[in-house]
């Protein structure tokens, strides 16, 4: 009996490739393919007055100069503006080539196509654009305040006002024994993968199809978009997404400019002749001044606790910057209102979360979406409370946790996903119990007065959060077993380092009862499987997981059906182990999947010798009275299937550290890190271990070195690997880690998501233990050793 | 600024994973581009252009540097190994097979770049202490792993090349 | 982020080098370990007419450590320098400042020289030229010339060097008996540019009292400021406001000057302690 692979650490089936150097990445495809480079906007905000390209026309190897006024039809309108919501009233998108105003530095004003990058780049230097410069608006206060509007249309910078509420909160607050009023400010920072973004096009006029490749989270999306931007039907255009180095959010927006423009360029110059391609890789500096980012919120709370620390209400006001324009909509900060609350009952809350335009770069998800701003809030709240009381700061969270039995849980809010925000799942007292353990917490006392002896101050913080993760509309499986015994699984979603093929291989072979090495995984390619949402908020493993192993079970049914008829016994009585169909304790009645593979399909033709057995004259038909193929169902041993949820299922997470501060210098270090976290079952424990490392680094990333400076004038002061400052490994603690495993009991597997776990309670839990190392109230993250000189000097 | 109409190309011999390679490329063409473009070579990869990340590491006369930071030209008749030239008659490498077996990939992106920069430390350190392996990779970036299997996969590499 | 074009120029030997320099001045720049300069052209920062690459030039990756002092030679790499065990004998600092300079692999192809030439006044050698007292060589085709420290760092990526020189080797002074040394810095990340950072020389009588203190600042202000704190470090003297009001600091999106200045203080006070250690031998 073959082990069971679903909860095995087994190595990456990706790793063989990667580490031999041969990943297909973006930019290692297409090497014949025209290059594509940008002019960008110098200025944050300016009026286009003249763009004169007659310096660039001599350029070598210039093949052509596109602006706005050469975009036709549907191509020049606006990029669409993905995720309508009835709250976001004033949502603006831009143009893929800006037309008329620049809004942020770095929008794209200019598109040069050339045979190679250098040229591009040189041609692209030599243009000339007139901006007349308009004034920027920067930071919340000023987008809030505003003196100056961002677009002309849209009073008061406001996009959206979002109001949620249950209860009466302000009444709560009134009357409740004891009232906190704090003002919190968070900044994110951003995705960074270290491969950009790319897209490499191909038309081909002989057979009107273009092929796109892009280093995207989205595929089968951006496929619907460049269709409908061309004006071509969705069957002429497949999309392929090739490896991707690192997504992290980013590159689920969709379509960039450039997504819809190296199409389009790529069919306008094909024209009637031969096939044109045309590749662009961006830069490191492209992709600080024109992807995304998740930047600042700032928050004012007002809470209202009992003596125990119980929250009886709780009212928040967000400010959020959302950049230029608002093509994601309002998703982060409706996830920030929403999972704010954490694994919390409180007793009334009102969030009112107003998003701002600014003169800068787009904020969209960036892993943990929302949930990081959130937490901090929450989690800072819960630490005042505690020091208001003289209470321990975990009695305080204790006090306020959801039981395991009061599941299924209604916070009485609607997600992200439109759907009620209801907890499906989960143990919090008993991840309060583990975290307290592994960071020691009860004896952290005793080991800060040692330290303290010695000259040394220590400090200890914990947070505790929530994750609504695998939210729909749905995802699909696509699982074919072929002539040769190998299993092909395609899905449409899109893999950035996860392990997807892994895990979902895993999977499918459970399923199947077939070796893994037989199994091979496709993702993000619509030639391969074209209904799918996307790779964002944690969801592939569910959705995708689940779709693949109801796909699966499809075979397999199929599978012992035909088997059963070729063996003459009852399906329920053969099992399929290591690809073999056979009698469940009678292995020499048996027959290999393979050959069950061939009978699925009535032939006429014989291809090969083994195909024979599926021929008319062989004998393994069902009866004269019966067509070949019965009514139903179809030909070849394959089957698909779609997962769609009734909502999100809950992980969640508690996380603890030590951070040691120099009384001299003010330098901060991480000396412990501790994550308890439960993600259901796992399919792959160290995968699920590997992305909270992953996570919890881009926490810490964020919390002390990590930040977009821009100045007033909407320059952005760092955009470079020089200036914004990613943690090396000498940067980053080691993580000690604990699971708990509640499974889901809204899909098949029981399972939930793990993707962003590690990033999401990390500036809570710094800030809290930096605090409680200086005795100083830490209530604004990132915070770098400067920022904390000045408070020692300033509190 | 007028610039010529053709710019001129330079006759360059790399050696490169033990393949003398003659190529003819432009002074501006950097080691990186020269590597991944005019030889092929895809495995090192890009990810700043400014010196910062790693990810186009690798060993030029056995020393590991930034190829984009590096003009090919600088380097004509010099030897270069890269991540493609690792595996031996086709058997990963030591180093290679840790990485794989402690999960210190996920994108792999900076991965060539780790490697090559593991490749050279194992050979003038065969028997590094932690505190070494992670000044040895502390000027390569990962956005995925959290550095934490990278350590654990240099250490493993270093114990199973004494064995 | 690809370079602008540039005509490449690679002279076999030293003279062509010189007449090249001579000929080309202002719109030519010298190549040699690129780890400052590439940046700049693929970021299209600087867009030279000529690019003067040095790397063929023999003899210029020498290094001579000797009774009065180091001397390397313009191809001379960090990583270079950082080994030679009689450099690291005749004078301490430069190991010690070394291993601080970027990250190991810049340092496998960044020049020692290079770096005195960039004048960066976050980057250490200069820091140490300057607290030792050595001298920068430059060659042009009307001849030689050497120049002491104090002299050329005239500002922020200012060197004294004229257009048609070339440095082609500094000199650092050896260190003398009895003495210590020592370099504290404060980085955000490891490998960094310092926020602020101390060179620090002690030297001792026989009998343990200090006869010489000297420190000089990394990320305070070009030309790094050099102390003599020979008094001030006596005990007593408020060193930090001692040093604090001797120093420029600036603000950048990093660090504010007030929290610079505090620190250099704050260093000072480390690395004379350690490099006094040094000096008695108890390091």
């Amino acid at each position: 009996m073959a082990t069971r692979l679903f909860g095995e650490p087994i190595a990456r089936t990706e790793d063989a490739r990667l580490v031999t150097g041969q990943g297909r990445f973006l930019d290692d495809l297409g090497h014949d393919a025209l290059a594509a480079a940008f002019v960008r906007s110098p200025h944050a905000h300016a009026r286009i007055l003249d763009i004169d390209v007659t310096p660039a026309l001599d350029a070598g190897g210039l093949v052509a100069v596109y602006t706005y006024e050469d975009l036709p039809g549907r191509v020049g309108e606006p990029l669409p503006l993905l995720i309508p919501h009835p709250a976001l009233t004033h949502g603006r998108t831009g143009y893929p080539l800006a037309r008329d105003v620049v809004r942020h530095v770095g929008e794209p004003v200019v598109m040069v196509v050339a045979t190679d990058r250098y040229a591009a780049e040189d041609a692209a230097a030599a243009i000339q654009v007139t901006y007349e410069p308009l004034p920027a608006v920067v930071g919340i206060e000023n987008a809030a305040a505003a003196r100056h509007l961002v677009h002309d249309d849209v009073p008061g910078n406001v996009a959206a006002v979002l109001v949620q509420q249950t209860g009466d909160a302000p009444a709560a607050i009134a009357a409740a024994p004891h009232r906190l009023e704090l003002d919190l400010a968070i900044e994110r920072s951003a995705s960074m993968p270290l491969e950009g973004r790319g897209v490499y096009a191909r038309y081909d006029p002989d057979d009107g199809r273009l092929r796109v490749h892009t280093s995207t989270q989205a595929s089968t999306s951006v496929r619907m978009a460049i269709a409908a931007k061309l004006e071509m039907p969705p069957v002429q255009v497949d999309v392929v997404t090739p490896d991707v180095g690192g997504g992290f959010g980013v590159k689920v927006v969709h379509p960039w400019p450039e997504e819809v423009l190296l199409p389009w360029a790529a069919r306008t110059l094909a024209g009637g002749g031969a096939p044109v391609e045309i590749k662009w890789a961006e830069d490191r500096r492209e992709h600080f001044v024109s992807s995304a980012h998740e930047r600042g919120q700032l928050q004012h709370v007002r809470v209202g606790f009992d003596d125990a620390g119980r929250v009886l209400g709780l009212d928040v006001e967000i400010r959020h910057d959302n950049g230029a324009y608002t093509p994601y909509g309002i998703i982060v900060p409706i996830v920030t209102s929403t999972q704010l609350l954490g694994p919390y009952k409180i007793g009334a809350y009102r969030v009112a979360a107003t998003s701002l335009y600014t003169n800068t770069v787009i904020v969209t998800p960036y892993r943990g979406a929302g949930r990081p701003q959130g937490v901090f809030c929450m989690e800072r709240t819960m630490d005042a409370i505690a020091a208001a009381l003289g209470r321990d700061r975990a009695d305080v969270r204790a006090a306020n946790l959801i039981r395991p039995e009061e599941f299924p849980y209604d916070q009485g809010l609607t997600f992200q996903d439109g759907r009620p925000l209801i907890y499906d799942s989960g143990n919090y007292p008993k991840q309060l119990e583990m975290i307290r353990d592994l960071i020691g917490w009860d004896d952290f006392a005793a080991l800060r007065e040692r330290a303290r002896a010695e000259g040394r101050r220590l400090g200890i913080g914990l947070g505790c959060y929530v994750e609504g993760t695998g939210v729909g509309p749905y995802e699909g499986g696509h699982v074919q077993v072929d002539t040769s015994g190998k299993v092909h699984v395609a899905t449409g979603l899109t893999s950035q380092g996860q392990g997807h093929r892994t895990v979902f291989a895993q999977i499918a072979a459970d399923e199947l009862g077939v070796p893994l090495a037989d199994v091979e995984v496709t993702t993000g390619d619509t030639r391969r499987f074209g209904y799918a949402v996307g790779t964002f908020a944690s969801r592939a493993a569910v959705l995708s997981g689940n779709a693949i192993a109801l796909a699966a079970r499809k075979v397999r049914d199929k599978a012992l059906r035909i088997a059963g008829e070729a063996l003459e016994a009852d399906p329920r009585d053969l099992e399929i182990v290591d690809g073999v169909v056979r009698v469940a304790g009678s292995p020499s009645a048996s027959i290999p999947l393979r050959t069950v593979a061939v009978l699925a399909n009535p032939l006429r033709y014989a291809f090969d010798a083994d195909a024979a057995a599926a021929t008319q004259f062989a004998g393994t038909g069902p009866g004269d009275d019966e067509p070949p193929v019965a009514p139903g169902t179809e030909p070849g041993l394959e089957g698909r299937d779609y997962y769609s949820p009734p909502r999100a299922t809950f992980a969640s997470g508690m996380h603890a550290a030590i951070v040691e501060t120099d009384p001299e210098t003010a330098e901060m270090r991480v000396l412990r890190y501790a994550v308890v976290h439960d993600c259901g079952p796992m399919i792959n424990p160290r995968i699920v271990e590997g992305q909270i490392h992953g996570g919890v680094a881009q926490g810490i990333a964020g919390s002390l070195y990590e930040r977009l400076v821009y100045d007033e004038t909407g320059q952005l002061l760092n955009a470079s690997f020089m200036d914004f400052l990613m943690p090396y490994a000498t940067e980053i603690p080691h993580i000690e880690s604990d699971h708990l495993e509640t499974p889901s009991p809204l899909n098949p597997l029981g399972i939930k998501g793990a993707g962003e776990a590690g990033v999401i309670p990390v500036p809570a839990v710094i800030a809290a233990a930096i605090e409680d190392a200086e005795g100083i109230p830490i209530h604004s993250m990132p915070i770098t050793p400067s920022d904390l000189h000045t408070l020692r000097s300033h509190p | 600024m007028s610039r010529p109409a053709e710019e001129p190309r330079h006759a360059i011999t790399l050696t490169v994973n033990g393949t003398p390679y003659a190529v003819e490329v432009p002074a501006r063409r950097l080691l990186s581009d020269c590597l991944r473009h005019d030889l092929r070579l895809t495995g090192t990869h890009v990810g700043c252009e400014h010196g910062v990340c790693g990810c186009c590491t690798v060993l030029l006369d056995g020393a590991p540097v930034r190829s984009c930071l590096t003009f090919a030209v600088t380097v004509d008749g010099h030897a270069v190994e890269t991540v493609e030239g690792l595996a031996a008659g086709g058997e990963p490498s030591a180093v290679q097979r840790a990485f794989g077996e402690c999960h210190a990939l996920q994108c792999g992106f900076c991965t060539p770049g780790f490697l090559m920069t593991a490749t050279a430390l194992l050979r003038e350190t065969p028997d590094p202490t932690d505190e070494e392996i992670v000044e040895g990779i502390s000027g390569n970036l990962c956005r995925c792993t959290g550095y934490q299997n990278i350590v654990a996969a240099v250490r493993r590499a270093a114990a199973s090349e004494r064995t | 982020m690809k370079p602008p074009p540039f005509a490449y120029h690679a002279p076999e030997d030293v003279p062509a080098a010189l007449r090249l320099l001579a000929e080309h001045g202002a719109g030519a720049k010298v190549l040699a370990g690129g780890q400052s300069l590439i940046p700049l052209l693929n970021m299209r920062l600087a867009a030279p007419a000529h690019l003067v690459d040095i790397n063929r030039l023999a003899g210029l990756d020498a290094i001579a450590a000797g009774p009065d002092g180091v001397r390397v030679g313009a191809l001379v790499r960090h990583a270079a320098l950082a080994r030679h065990a009689g450099a690291a004998r005749t004078q301490p600092l430069l190991r010690r400042a070394l291993r601080l300079v970027a990250h190991p692999v810049i340092r496998n192809r960044g020049t020692v020289v290079g770096s005195l030439a960039h004048a960066d006044p976050a980057a250490e050698l200069p820091a140490v030229l300057a607290l030792l007292g050595g001298t920068v060589e430059l060659a042009s085709a009307s001849g030689r010339r050497t120049v002491e420290a104090a002299e050329f760092f005239l500002g922020p990526l200012e060197p004294a060097a004229r257009p048609d020189e070339l440095a082609v080797g500094a000199w650092f002074p050896a260190a003398p008996g009895r003495s210590g040394c020592a370099f504290e810095e404060v980085t955000r990340r490891h490998g960094d540019f310092a926020l602020a950072g101390v060179a620090a020389t002690v030297t001792l009588s026989d009998d343990g009292r200090v006869t010489a203190a000297r420190a000089a600042y990394v990320g305070v202000g070009s030309p790094p400021p050099v102390l003599d704190l020979t008094e001030a470090a006596d005990g007593g003297a408020d060193l930090r406001a001692y040093v604090g009001g001797r120093i420029e600091p600036e603000a950048d999106i990093h660090a504010t000057a007030e929290y610079r200045r505090h620190l250099a203080g704050v260093l000072t006070e480390r690395a004379l302690r350690a490099a006094r250690r040094d000096a008695l031998g108890e390091r």
